[in-house]
């Protein structure tokens, strides 16, 4: 068997969270509407209309670029790609072909402790199509088709990754970190499943050592980043096969298949489109002044890499407790608002990355969107911090708060939930468990650590779970030392 | 009053003196666009619901508000059917969109409504605007008035006819290589073509986008001003279309000529020019010179492959502007079991032998391969077509040419694309260069009527008018009036 060095280049196309769609004034968003209703006479390509480029689609795609480190060349144009299908109303994509938006990026990241540099070709933008319902399993053999005109013009960003990955895990790798960084400067909502976050893999092999590329396949059709490492896996198992027993591949596009876990072939190199791509005649090339860029990239926030490192240092986090808090924007943003509250830098990370990562799972609401809020963490978070109420009250409390919302302060007043830590009052209490339980105490002298545990559930019990437990702990270890 | 063959100044005067009102001119338009029109064929749908209803608007305008109204209200006009109209049959001339109702009006269009013009009717022309003699229409051709063996020249014959019938003070066309002016030349009305980027698109079903260019034509160069005017200026709707104001023709319209430099393009008087052509333009150019302007010979030497560059480009942007033509969403579909069965036999069965032609032809220059040699080549000289324009420039005011190398020929006699590809020969460089032209009548040969093109830098909208409605006032070429104007007054 040979030894083969595996070839990965993706590309992306994300949709942008622009209000309204690339060239018209529709709402871009395509889902929560009827069929066709967010449509006119632009994006469904009535004869005479004319396109107008959305200024924030533009601002949006620059940011990407410079979040990816590329450069920003200041003379773009729009071309026309032109092939006929029907959820292509005009019969062509305004998209952009040898001038894009911006070039020669890079994006880094780690591999099983390995760093990765990825480049980025290009980010290019251009318009999606419409959605296509069939009645029949494909268009080939549907009886009748609908079409859903949308999508059709919403804001599409293409990020074209140069063939630097080397294996399915870092091509998953890469499109996590991506997904990250489009969704932390808010250009992209990374769904994968509805197609707002898209790819499509060029993998081919080749003998370890050689310089040259070898055939590639295209592979489409994988909506989530386990279909993408599956799909790639299949990918490179199946091409190895074919070239072991001397086999050649075509150059082809194919289709990953979930449900049968493989790749089909689609469309062979012969098949392929001539797009007669030209400038797009209803569209002057743009220019992009520096000021136009600075200010730009002046918007640009953070990013999670910077951000995780930050962390790190300034709070005195782990990597990975600094990694997870950082995972999306307004994690990290909730943190930093926990800490500006006033809440201990490593009690706020325990909590946020403990509990209340369970409590966002189990309900499935962050905490920034849950009814406590981080202003009402950042409360329960000092309660415990003054000690005024002990841990499992804590936890008690932000379980019944977290969707509910309240004031923890009040609660706790209420409910008389504040800790008891008086030293007299807790003394006397531990006197009379040690009184009630001659036995354990008699365990506990005799060298028996456990028979402390019998002792502290009594003191526990005996203030309604209030008591300040390590004060009683070392009640206890005093009382029965003496 | 007769409205028949007035100018819209005649018949705005009347309109606010009481002799006339919107609804009786209007009556006079339908009766005499019914009369006319079954020699002439230049309306593919009247829209008489829309006119009454405009003309009753106007009515009440005129009447509230007789000096702020515009100069175009309660006058009737009428639509190349390239021009969109909300709820009115829009086909392009073409089988393929047979039945089609824009669901909203152009911006141009709009404009002139807001004027509180009368809109009659959409005119007949080639199918998508590609020819240069009405022929191609998919509903039958559009005679000449002056001869209706003859043709009216194209791609806006009807519009060009109408106006030249007497049925309407004007209308509005398109022009992509010499569409509006060519006609102009050959009825013997009034056609402008702006400046590039001077009036919005919006609305204008595309041939090349460009090329194209919306314009008027009239009975007067006064009129054709005024008419521009309404239309000019900038529209967010066309990326295209120049933010910058738009200077008022009218403010310098009677300036005259004298002391301006005129050039004359050796070019443009070439072998394919007719004798009577040559001397009525070649007098024309002593009657300017006679006005004061000095007039010189000039030369745009690449205008030899100016043809060639054109019948690249125009191809390939309607090659792919054409593609939603595709019988999925709107127009006529041929059903067939397969998608793309559906796509050859409505697209088939649905465009008329120039259209494929173009379409082909465009396709071609574009796949890869030959994009190079073809559509970046052309790309190349037409900025070198444009760049000795500039230069020109440099040297005259404007440049004065005939329209069009022959008078109007009779139907069915240019049977090879070729020889019809000659005709825009002396107007397309104004196309590919962005600068506006405009053709006025200069004379008759057998009856038949010349253009005389007068040309300027780009922008200079204003200057074209000055040059022309000098060299009309010093003329009666204007006044003269084809068989239908003045038989049916």
């Amino acid at each position: 068997m040979s030894d083969y060095e595996v070839v990965i280049g993706l590309e992306v196309h994300a949709q942008l969270l622009t209000r309204s769609k690339m060239f018209c004034q529709c709402p871009a968003d395509y889902l929560s509407a009827e069929p066709n209703a967010n449509t006119c006479p632009v994006c469904i390509g009535l004869p005479g209309v004319l396109p107008t480029i959305n200024a924030q689609a533009i601002d949006f795609t620059i940011r990407t670029a410079l979040a990816l480190n590329c450069d920003i060349p200041d003379f773009t144009k729009f071309d026309r790609k032109n092939y006929f299908y029907p959820d292509l109303p005009k019969g062509y994509q305004i998209s952009q072909y040898d001038l894009p938006l911006s070039r020669d990026g890079h994006l880094e990241f780690p591999v099983n402790g390995a760093k990765v540099r990825c480049g980025v070709t290009r980010v290019h933008l251009e318009e999606d199509t419409g959605t296509m319902h069939h009645a029949g399993d494909v268009l080939q053999s549907a009886t009748s088709s609908l079409i859903d005109l949308n999508r059709s013009g919403v804001p599409l960003m293409e990020i074209v990754g140069e063939p630097d990955l080397r294996s399915p895990e870092a091509a998953r790798e890469y499109l996590v970190r991506l997904r990250q960084i489009l969704m932390y400067i808010g250009v992209n909502d990374g769904n994968l499943e509805q197609g707002s976050f898209r790819c499509d893999a060029n993998v081919s092999l080749r003998q370890r050592g050689a310089t040259e590329l070898g055939v590639k396949v295209e592979v489409k059709n994988m909506n989530s980043f386990r279909a993408v490492q599956r799909a790639l896996e299949f990918e490179i198992e199946r091409q190895t096969a074919v070239l072991d027993t001397g086999g050649t591949l075509p150059q082809e596009t194919r289709g990953w298949v979930e449900t049968q876990g493989r790749t089909i072939s689609q469309r062979s190199k012969e098949q392929a489109h001539d797009y007669r791509y030209f400038p797009e005649p209803d569209l002057p090339p743009l220019r992009l002044d520096d000021a136009f860029v600075d200010r730009v990239r002046a918007t640009l926030p953070e990013l999670p890499e910077a951000r995780a490192h930050r962390f790190e240092m300034e709070y005195g986090l782990g990597t990975y407790d600094a990694a997870v808090l950082t995972d999306t924007r307004e994690s990290a943003d909730s943190y930093e608002a926990l800490v500006s509250a006033g809440v201990a830098a490593k009690l706020a990370a325990n909590w946020q990355n403990g509990d209340v990562a369970a409590l966002a799972n189990e309900h499935r609401v962050p905490l920034w969107e849950s009814g406590l809020g981080v202003a009402g963490l950042a409360r329960l978070l000092r309660l415990v911090e003054s000690g005024s109420i002990n841990g499992p009250t804590a936890k008690e409390l932000l379980a019944e708060l977290y969707v509910a919302g309240g004031d923890p302060e009040a609660v706790v007043r209420e409910r008389g939930l504040a800790q008891v830590s008086d030293a007299t009052e807790l003394a006397a209490l531990v006197d009379a468990a040690i009184a009630a339980n001659p036995a354990a105490a008699a365990d506990y002298r005799a060298g028996k650590q456990q028979a402390l545990g019998q002792l502290m559930r009594s003191v526990k019990e005996a203030t309604g779970g209030k008591a300040d437990m390590p004060l009683v702990n070392r009640l206890l270890r005093d009382r029965l030392s003496g | 009053m007769s409205s028949t063959a007035k100018t819209i100044t005649e018949l705005g005067a009347a309109l606010r003196d009481g002799s006339t009102t919107p609804r009786a001119l209007l009556d006079e338009t339908l009766a005499h666009l019914e009369r006319s029109d079954k020699d002439l064929n230049a309306y593919l749908t009247v829209t008489r619901e829309l006119a009454e209803l405009q003309a009753d608007a106007a009515a009440q305008l005129l009447e509230q508000h007789p000096e702020s109204a515009s100069p175009l209200c309660g006058i009737p006009m009428a639509l190349k059917d390239v021009l969109c109209v909300d709820g009115i049959e829009t086909t392009a001339a073409s089988r393929i969109l047979r039945g089609f109702k824009p669901p909203y009006t152009g911006t141009a269009v709009q404009r002139l409504f807001d004027a509180g013009a009368v809109c009659v009717g959409k005119t007949n022309c080639d199918e998508f605007a590609m020819g240069s003699s009405t022929e191609n229409s998919a509903f039958g051709p559009v005679a000449n008035p002056w001869d209706i063996e003859r043709v009216p020249g194209g791609s806006s014959g009807g519009s060009a006819a109408t106006v030249a019938a007497g049925t309407v003070p004007y209308s509005l066309g398109s022009d992509t290589g010499g569409s509006i002016r060519q006609p102009a030349a050959l009825t013997g009305t009034v056609g402008f073509k702006p400046t590039y980027g001077r009036v919005s698109r919006y609305g204008l079903i595309a041939f090349a986008s460009s090329l194209d260019q919306i314009g008027p034509f009239t009975r007067s160069v006064e009129d054709c001003a005024l008419v521009y005017a309404a239309i000019a200026g900038h529209d967010p709707l066309d990326s295209t279309s120049d933010p910058r104001a738009v200077d008022d023709p009218l403010a310098s319209l009677h300036d005259g000529v004298a002391g301006m430099r005129l050039g004359i393009p050796r070019e443009y008087l070439g072998e394919g020019t007719e004798p009577g052509v040559r001397s009525a333009v070649e007098t024309a150019f002593k009657v300017l010179e006679a006005q004061g302007a000095t007039l010189q010979e000039v030369s745009l030497p690449s205008t030899d492959v100016a043809l060639s560059v054109y019948y690249v480009i125009a191809p390939a942007e309607c090659s792919s502007n054409l593609a939603r033509y595709d019988g999925v969403r709107y127009g006529v579909r041929v059903d067939r079991p397969s998608l793309t069965d559906m796509y050859l036999q409505t697209r088939g069965a649905g465009f008329g032998a120039e259209v494929k032609r173009r379409i082909m032809l465009g396709t071609y220059a574009l796949s890869s391969g030959y994009y190079d040699a073809y559509y970046r080549q052309a790309q190349k000289v037409r900025t070198l077509v444009s760049e000795e324009f500039d230069a020109v420039f440099q040297q005259v005011d404007a440049i004065v040419c005939p329209t069009s190398p022959t008078v109007a020929f009779t139907m069915g006699s240019r049977d090879d694309p070729l020889s019809m590809y000659m005709c825009d020969v002396v107007t397309l460089p104004a196309n590919l260069a962005g600068v506006p032209g405009i053709s006025v009548p200069c004379g008759n040969v057998d009856g038949l009527p010349v253009g005389l093109q007068v040309i300027a830098p780009r922008f200079a909208d204003s200057r074209v008018f000055r040059v022309a409605h000098a060299y009309e006032q010093a003329t009666d070429w204007h006044i003269a009036r084809s068989p239908f104007a003045t038989e049916a007054a």
